[in-house]
């Protein structure tokens, strides 16, 4: 580094002087880590008793220009930051490029100071023994020394676990004030005579609902984000509806609507199949984009495939007389996950 | 020494001698300076996973004070053209203007989320490499419970993390991970409608919740543990793998001073250098495009952050049971895949190390590390655990192997639903195997060329010319008769 260093031989005598001075050092170390004596449990390994223990001291002048060259790199891509960040006003690509090669610059500079600069050492360090049963008896002696003198030890030992576990019951008993009441958890924005509007507010005419495709129907007048809000809505031809004997007239005119909420974890349904391909699969169905559960509308919503441990709740429907679709009474079941309080379908 | 160096070190002693006067800490730094770190690579996957966790801190602070943790409904009139006038949330809106608005916003947002995959990828191979070489025996087994806490709680924090940005994916995580916490026996709906403040998608009070959680909560339990981890570390000193001089009383490697410190900063500066690459050269996660997130809405193909993937294999996997008992639902199926299969996984693994000592009978203390192969039995045990819980996370990906090759997924599920028992028993005999045949061999397949150069000499002798770096015996000029060479001649 000091161009103007005029006495290369005494700074060299010096380093020698060091390596010697440390290498014995070092070796002494060793030779006092060598003599502790070994852990009964303690397996050794052939070639233990070898001493790796070394110290070089490199000068290596071509090295100390490479880390002040790679100093200079990540000024240069740190500079480039700023400069981006102004003139550029935030290019991610480039201010991702510009931090990152002052940082790679930096860490490459670390490592070659690391590992041609600085003296390497490779030392033996002696691990000590964690287990002093001497001491710990002492230190139990002195806890229990402090109790000297105490009759009624159980009493107060006693007296004091109530008033801790008081306190704690005490500190716990705020959480009931986060949760609300499970009532909540059956209650849905669908009752009789809700009309289905789609996610703009638009009532949905019972003649739009074409064959083929699912429509997305929330209620009308209602809060769009509860859980039980969405549904979804098919029509399907008279051959595929086999519904149970209770819900016949659930579905005018072969309009069916379920809740769009997978009663297995929670997803809204988004998939439907139709028309169908005969060989793969004989009905219109609806899959879950989470974990693929797949129920068909046509038969109640019973479940054909996957993870789902109930069917697909049904909402049933009415017609007005201006021709809209209205809920013909709220849901006969939970929609949504299931729990330990859920109310499942009868059928 | 030339005069500036002479004054430089004149003002530094002063310092240091003035500061020894105050705190005392000299004899300290000392030993501190003089700790020393035994070299192997695998002894850096824990440093990159510390080295992350800044980043993550770093860049973390910069994007709370941008995030709203709000659920009021808001109408986007933003820069961003294709969600004009669409309705969305607060909290979406806040990050989608930190992500296209606010100068380098994007970046950090994309280096964060980067680096939250990297640092619990390096701690699940610094898990994989602790257990392979009986690292968690006494005195470490303390620290390796801590350890699985970290993960445990960084994998929340990861979830927590991108559920904040409501946008429609990270929605629908949460409605799922409603749906575990519902589908808990007896306290499920208790248990989600407290954490929710009711019903999904829960009351306003849920975001700060999430936002302190995530900020705050998680980030300090993380740093208070990694302190303890490191200071235990210290304590006991590095394992070490058995070599030259290397004993059960000693470690040896390089000091801390210089030369170790200088390269873990490499490393520390490497790390944050190559996220910031990441973050700025590869998307990750453009929240613009998934939209906000509405109940009654879901995309297709949506897959989770890699390490919530082994959740949503197990989900998929499990066969819908769900135990009724008289009309009343006991537990739920969500209960299988979301709840009990990671609690499984992480009492198994809390639980190895008092096993694996029923076992071996062995409590002794242990600061020499053990070849995986040395083992054949926790190797074996190991490798087939870590292929089951794999073949859960492969699961997860089977909806986009039916996108990108046309193969059937119910198919995909049947089978995968045999191969989940099948796999783990074919990979414990194979790996016991393999570790028994290495011991045998003492080949190192991993570390260098193992086999020997032949050459045919003119007169027709065969020449030997073993090239192995690190062969340990002296390399051979004739084959001894009847052994095959780089085998133990007996």
């Amino acid at each position: 580094m000091s161009a103007d260093d005029d006495k290369p031989i005494s700074r060299l005598a010096r380093l020698l002087g060091v390596l010697v001075a440390a290498r014995t050092a070092a070796r002494a170390a060793a030779n006092r880590g060598h003599s502790v004596p070994r852990d009964a449990g303690g397996t050794e390994h052939p070639g233990s008793g070898i001493d790796p223990s070394k110290r070089v001291v490199p000068s290596d002048r071509r090295a100390e220009g490479l880390v002040a060259l790679l100093l200079v790199f990540a000024a240069v891509f740190a500079f480039a930051f700023t400069v981006i960040y102004v003139v550029l006003s935030g290019d991610t690509q480039l201010l991702g490029v510009a931090v990152g090669g002052a940082l790679l610059s930096l860490a490459a500079a670390c490592i070659v100071a690391g590992k041609f600069v600085v003296p390497q050492e490779t030392a033996i360090e002696d691990r000590g023994r964690l287990l002093d049963e001497e001491q710990t008896g002492e230190a139990v002696e002195m806890i229990e020394a402090g109790g000297e003198g105490i009759s009624r030890r159980a009493m107060l030992v006693g007296a004091g676990g109530v008033a801790g576990a008081a306190l704690l019951t005490a500190a716990a008993t705020p959480l009931a004030s986060l949760g609300p009441t499970l009532k909540s958890l059956h209650e849905t924005p669908w009752a009789r005579g809700v009309r289905l509007v789609d996610d703009q507010g638009r009532p949905y005419l019972a003649d739009e609902i074409q064959i083929g495709s699912f429509y997305t129907a929330l209620p009308e007048n209602k809060d769009p984000e509860s859980f039980g809000a969405g549904l979804l809505v098919v029509r399907l031809p008279a051959e595929f509806i086999h519904l149970p004997a209770p819900r016949r007239d659930w579905a005018p005119y072969g309009i069916l609507a379920y809740s769009k909420i997978c009663p297995h974890a929670g997803c809204a349904i988004s998939l439907y199949r139709y028309p169908t391909y005969a060989p793969t699969s004989e009905q219109p169905a609806f899959t879950c984009p989470c974990h693929y559960s797949t129920f068909l509308p046509g038969e109640g919503g019973r479940l054909v495939f996957g993870p789902a441990g109930r069917a697909l709740p049904q909402l049933p429907l009415m017609i007005d007389s201006g021709g809209y679709l209205r809920a013909a009474a709220g849901f006969h079941e939970d929609i949504g996950p299931s729990w330990w309080g859920v109310h499942r379908a009868q059928s | 020494m030339n005069l500036v160096e002479r004054y430089v070190h004149r003002r530094f002693e002063r310092a240091s001698r003035s500061a020894e006067q105050r705190v005392g800490l000299a004899a300290g730094i000392k030993w501190a300076m003089r700790y020393v770190f035994p070299d192997h690579w695998s002894f850096l996957l824990g440093e990159i996973a510390l080295y992350s966790f800044m980043v993550l801190v770093g860049t973390g602070i910069f994007l709370t004070l941008y995030y709203i943790p709000s659920d009021s409904q808001v109408v986007y009139h933003g820069s961003y053209p294709l969600l004009q006038g669409t309705q969305m949330s607060e909290a979406y809106r806040s990050v989608l203007n930190l992500s296209l608005n606010v100068p380098a916003g994007l970046l950090f947002r994309q280096v964060h989320h980067w680096a939250a995959d990297v640092f619990i990828a390096s701690i699940v191979l610094h898990l994989i490499r602790v257990f392979f070489t009986g690292a968690y025996r006494k005195p470490r087994d303390l620290n390796y419970f801590i350890g699985l806490t970290m993960l445990m709680l960084a994998i929340l924090e990861g979830f927590a993390g991108y559920s904040l940005v409501d946008d429609l994916l990270s929605g629908m995580g949460l409605a799922i991970a409603y749906s575990v916490a519902m589908s808990i026996p007896l306290i499920g709906g208790q248990l989600a409608t407290l954490i929710w403040g009711g019903p999904f998608p829960g009351n306003s009070t849920f975001w700060p919740r999430l936002e302190i959680v995530h900020v705050l909560l998680i980030p300090a339990a993380l740093a208070g543990l990694i302190t303890i981890h490191l200071a235990m570390i210290m304590r006991q000193h590095h394992s070490q793998f058995p070599g030259p001089g290397r004993r059960e009383r000693n470690v040896v490697g390089t000091p801390m001073w210089p030369a170790y410190a200088l390269r873990s900063i490499g490393l520390m500066l490497a790390v944050a250098g190559l996220l910031f690459l990441l973050g700025g050269l590869i998307q990750i996660n453009p929240i613009w495009q998934w939209g906000p997130y509405h109940p009654y809405l879901s995309e297709n193909g949506a897959q989770p952050d890699w390490y919530i993937g082994w959740l949503i294999g197990a989900l998929r996997l499990m066969p819908n049971w769900e135990l009724v008992i008289a009309g009343r639902t006991v537990i739920p199926n969500p209960f299988w895949g979301g709840a009990a299969f990671p609690l499984f996984v992480f009492v198994v693994m809390f639980a190895w190390p008092a096993i694996e000592r029923r076992f071996t009978r062995d409590a002794r203390r242990h600061d020499l590390l053990d070849r995986p192969r040395d083992r054949p039995v926790r190797t074996a045990v190991g490798a087939a655990f870590l292929s089951w819980v794999v073949v859960v996370f492969a699961v997860g990906s089977t909806d986009r192997i039916f996108y990108r090759l046309g193969v059937s997924y119910t198919e995909q599920i049947h089978v995968w639903r045999v191969g989940i028992w099948v796999i783990p028993i074919v990979v414990f005999f194979a790996t016991r195997s393999a570790c028994r045949s290495l011991q045998r061999s003492g080949a190192h397949p991993l570390r260098a060329w193992q086999g020997n150069v032949v050459r045919r000499r003119a007169d027709g002798a065969i020449e030997v010319l073993d090239d192995s770096p690190d062969r340990v015996e002296p390399p051979m000029t004739e084959p001894p008769v009847g052994t095959v060479p780089g085998q133990d001649p007996r």
